[in-house]
């Protein structure tokens, strides 16, 4: 085999090892899909009356416009979320003694991160099959062809390629496994600093500029257009920018935490 | 990626290593020849740990050449990692698999393919009395099988140069023999053992060649044998009853010191039942009562007063020790 073959099958042993543990134990798994679904029946239920009426330009008000409003904002909180996944099992593999079997073998370095990131993208889109099923069972009635479902897969899964990467990085930088369960909790808060929850019209001054240039606001006003229509313009472009540039960055740092961690330390 | 058979298995020169003020490793020089077992024998804090972590790669010396089969560990560590098997002091193993689910992870890593690698984890999972055990998830084994296993691991690649970083500490004497044991094999199946101990009782057990680190410093080496006859410190001792006794005895063993005051009697020796039973059938047939008789043996504090002078830092018993690893 070559080189290149090489990291290939080491990267899918290590992401058969990460999807055994997810399997084995779906707790995980189960708590990162807990947290949209709450936030989904919250927000509708609860808020989605009133919200609803305040919307402008989306159908005749009320529960059910809101619902149609905010099933992109819950995805993209559910990307989020699940992102926390990937930096407690980041953080929890290197903290163990296994990684240091992993050094010492002749094994491509890049295979242990990129069986974590495959394994946590992977969980992801598991995540979301669920909360579009909850979404979908609550009364969301998208009108998107089959072509516009791909394409909003495809810009999902490309910021959760972001977010994971750059969560992946955060859990190898956190010194414990809590650290690293506290550390990208701030991914969480972002999708209701954008358009995600309101239309970011309604905010004042200051806040509505950082909800306009952040980069839930385009992933989601890219999946709104895709998924009950309106116009998607520039959104789609940004939102990919934004993915590519996260997911980039995010790998060569973690990369660079991953080759020089411990090396530092005594023991 | 193979051994060059001219080179040792395992040469440094000149290793050093600090950690900011912290002078861990001070110039150390090592040579194992291929198919023996080398012991670094030391104290806890000693730079035992630091020196395998260095030869297998997991970190760079500040300065020294580092050979490990004839491969520069600095220049070459990919060929080096293809050579070496490492089971360091706290257990490389995943937690979250079975014992064979573990092996499996290492055969698929070490791309020995479906049949063989299933034959290979069959035999290790045997050899290693792990069978019954294959299927159960690692927090329901025991120290003991959790050493097996990742000694096991260590062992699916066949691994040409094996650094064990204290394999026994912490585990049973009947499991610590069963240790000793499966060394002995694969080192008579023409492995290089390096391995890392704080006993001497171990390193004399198995070891080839041993030497004495302390303070980030090779103070003594050779084999167990040499190093023992640098040791003064095993003894037998034994207490009489009455000053005559121990006059008496004192006058017909040579080399031996008595202690008029505490009526006791020191005689070098290795504490074996032979030379025991030699003094005691001696002083049988002169009639000389003997009280109470203490056997001895020299250990690890013996080996540093000896060659340093000092007594071993942290030199407490080996339970403490343990208790102060966990």
């Amino acid at each position: 085999m070559t080189s290149f073959a090489y990291t290939f099958a080491d990267s899918a042993t290590m992401l058969r090892r990460n999807i055994k543990h997810q399997l084995r134990y779906p707790s995980l798994t189960l708590m990162l899909a807990g947290l949209p679904i709450v936030f989904l029946l919250l927000f509708v239920y609860v808020f989605g009356g009133q919200l609803g009426t305040g919307l402008a330009g989306h159908g005749t008000g009320g529960r059910g416009a809101y619902l149609t409003y905010v099933v992109p904002g819950i995805l993209i909180v559910t990307v989020a979320s699940a992102a926390l996944g990937t930096a407690i099992s980041v953080a929890s593999d290197m903290t163990g003694g296994i990684i240091d079997r992993f050094r010492t073998m002749a094994i491509s370095r890049a295979a242990v991160l990129t069986g974590h990131v495959i394994g946590s993208l992977l969980q992801t889109l598991a995540v979301l099959v669920l909360v579009v099923g909850v979404s979908l069972a609550i009364g969301f009635r998208p009108d998107a062809s089959a072509l516009n479902w791909l394409a909003a897969v495809g810009v999902l899964a490309l910021f959760a390629f972001a977010l994971i990467w750059l969560s992946a990085a955060l859990g190898l930088a956190a010194k414990s496994v809590e650290t690293a369960s506290n550390t990208p909790m701030f991914l969480t808060l972002l999708p209701f600093l954008s358009s995600g929850f309101v239309p970011t019209a309604t905010m004042p001054a200051g806040l509505r500029q950082f909800a306009e240039y952040e980069p839930f606001t385009p992933v989601t006003q890219t999946l709104r257009g895709l998924l009950t229509g309106g116009s998607i313009g520039t959104h789609a472009i940004v939102a990919i920018l934004w993915s590519v540039g996260i997911a980039l960055a995010s790998y060569l740092w973690a990369v660079r935490l991953y080759n020089r961690r411990r090396a530092a330390s005594p023991n | 990626m193979t051994i060059n058979p001219a080179a040792p298995a395992i040469c440094a020169r000149a290793v050093r290593k600090s950690f900011g003020e912290h002078i861990v490793l001070d110039g150390v020089d090592l040579t194992v020849a291929e198919g023996t077992i080398f012991s670094l024998l030391g104290p806890n804090g000693a730079g035992k740990t630091t020196m395998v972590r260095i030869l297998s790669t997991l970190i760079a010396a500040d300065a020294g050449d580092i050979r490990v089969g004839g491969h520069d560990v600095a220049a070459d560590p990919g060929a080096v990692r293809a050579l070496i098997g490492v089971t360091g002091q706290f257990s490389a193993v995943d937690n979250l698999l079975t014992g064979e689910e573990n092996l499996r992870l290492m055969a698929d890593l070490h791309h020995l393919g479906r049949e063989a690698g299933r034959r290979r984890i069959a035999e290790l999972l045997e050899r290693f009395d792990l069978t019954g055990a294959a299927r159960k998830l690692l927090p329901a084994y025991s120290g003991g099988m959790r050493r097996r296993l990742d000694l096991a691991m260590t062992l699916v690649g066949n691994p040409a140069v094996i650094f064990l970083d204290e394999p026994t500490t912490g585990l049973d004497p009947r499991s610590r023999r069963t240790m000793w044991q499966i060394i002995r094999e694969l080192a008579s199946d023409g492995v290089t053992i390096f391995l890392t101990t704080q006993y001497l009782e171990e390193a004399d057990e198995l070891a080839d060649r041993v030497a004495v680190l302390d303070h980030g410093r090779i103070v003594a080496e050779g084999t167990p044998a040499e190093l023992k006859r640098r040791i003064p410190g095993g003894h037998i001792q034994l207490q009489f009853a009455e000053p005559d006794a121990l006059q008496a005895a004192a006058g017909m063993i040579p080399n031996a010191s008595p202690d008029d005051d505490q009526l006791v009697l020191q005689i070098p020796g290795d504490g074996s039942v032979a030379s025991l039973r030699r003094v005691l059938d001696e002083l049988d047939d002169a009639h000389i009562d003997v009280e109470h008789l203490s056997v001895h043996s020299p250990d690890l504090d013996d080996v540093f007063f000896a060659v340093t002078g000092h007594a071993a830092t942290e030199a407490t018993a080996p339970q403490e020790q343990e208790a102060l690893q966990r």
